[in-house]
């Protein structure tokens, strides 16, 4: 299963949830499928989801969802440590570990080797993280937004990506309706 | 130890709304670091590289808070794509008090090659930079924390070693 089809999979089990969600084809893919004033999408900015995720998380007592993938997390390694020393109830981090840099060609990161994210995160700090196949990851999302426990899901997926439009969205208009909605 | 400085400073971002911080410590900004321990006001996360703490900060900014980044001048660097990409081109207000390193003062040569770069690189980013030489140009600060919110741009406050040293 593809990063594509399991946002599919999500759209019904994320509602009204604050998604903040990676750059390139994750928010590409995700604009496509479900477009809503809930979602942030980061046009730039290589590695900042789970970061930007966490801060927002930090300042609401909505619960939020970060969709980061692997390669982003890797850019980005020290996130880990900052969520587990910051634990937050109403976070989810959900790492989309399709063991490549999709948005770039496909080219293979190194959690298709060696390195386990999961293993990462826990040795962070973070307390509650599931390894799961994208095919129970839906479920292990419900969950997670049932419980009252900061998780972190990485959900290993097929390498792929679903051809969709780049966002032509002005960045000021998916922040201030982004915003609003976490005013609301 | 913090001194008056760092205690004015923060009384400074708390009566200019200022409730997030996010740090990478510098020794010029252990004193701002401790009194933000000390302040329940503001929440303080310290942060591993200065590009994360950016990363904070504008989520923070878009649940609600006020964010500031106290960061070294050596860290510019690794802060420009976020600073174009995540900060500007989102319009997020960010003041940056930054330990401006390598400056007349510097007791560590390699400090002087980013300082070479500093203004240059904020300027590049047609950044507002305001440079405390003196501890008597702390008074704009707060003018700096309004014009920051106004305009919704990142902002600069280069702090040196005069300044510090000046400092009570």
């Amino acid at each position: 299963m593809i990063r594509y089809e399991l946002l599919e999979l999500l759209k019904p089990i994320i509602t009204d949830e604050l998604v903040v969600c990676n750059i390139g084809s994750p928010s590409q893919e995700l604009h496509a499928i479900d477009d809503q004033p809930s979602n942030f999408y980061m046009l730039g900015t290589m590695g900042l989801c789970s970061s930007i995720g966490l801060g927002l998380a930090m300042a609401t007592d909505k619960k939020v969802i970060a969709i980061d993938g692997d390669g982003s997390v890797l850019t980005n390694m020290g996130t880990l440590a900052t969520i587990g020393n910051n634990h937050l109830d109403n976070y989810i981090l959900l790492i989309v570990d399709n063991g490549s840099y999709g948005s770039t060609g496909d080219q293979p990161t190194y959690t298709g080797a060696r390195t386990s994210l999961a293993k990462v995160a826990e040795a962070c700090g973070c307390d509650n993280v599931v390894e799961c196949s994208a095919a129970d990851t839906p479920e292990a999302v419900k969950t997670a937004l049932a419980g009252q426990k900061m998780t972190i899901i990485v959900s290993k997926c097929d390498s792929g990506n679903r051809k969709c439009p780049v966002i032509t969205m002005n960045p000021i208009m998916i922040r201030e309706r982004f915003m609003a909605e976490v005013a609301r | 130890m913090a001194k008056e400085i760092d205690r004015r400073i923060i009384q400074d971002l708390l009566d200019n709304g200022v409730d997030f911080a996010t740090t990478v410590p510098c020794k010029q900004l252990a004193g701002l670091i401790e009194v933000l321990e000390e302040t329940d006001a503001i929440k303080h996360v310290p942060c591993n590289k200065e590009d994360e703490g950016m990363g904070l900060c504008a989520g923070a900014f878009m649940g609600g808070m006020k964010p500031v980044i106290l960061m070294q001048n050596t860290a510019l660097g690794v802060t420009l794509n976020s600073l174009a990409t995540l900060i500007q081109f989102y319009q997020i207000p960010l003041p940056m008090i930054i330990s401006y390193r390598g400056e007349v003062g510097e007791p560590v040569a390699c400090q002087v090659e980013m300082a070479l770069h500093t203004k240059a690189l904020l300027s590049q980013l047609h950044i507002p930079t305001y440079h405390f030489h003196n501890a008597t140009q702390v008074e704009e600060l707060p003018g700096i924390l309004k014009h920051c919110q106004m305009c919704s741009k990142p902002v600069a406050v280069l702090t040196d070693a005069s300044f510090w040293g000046s400092a009570k």
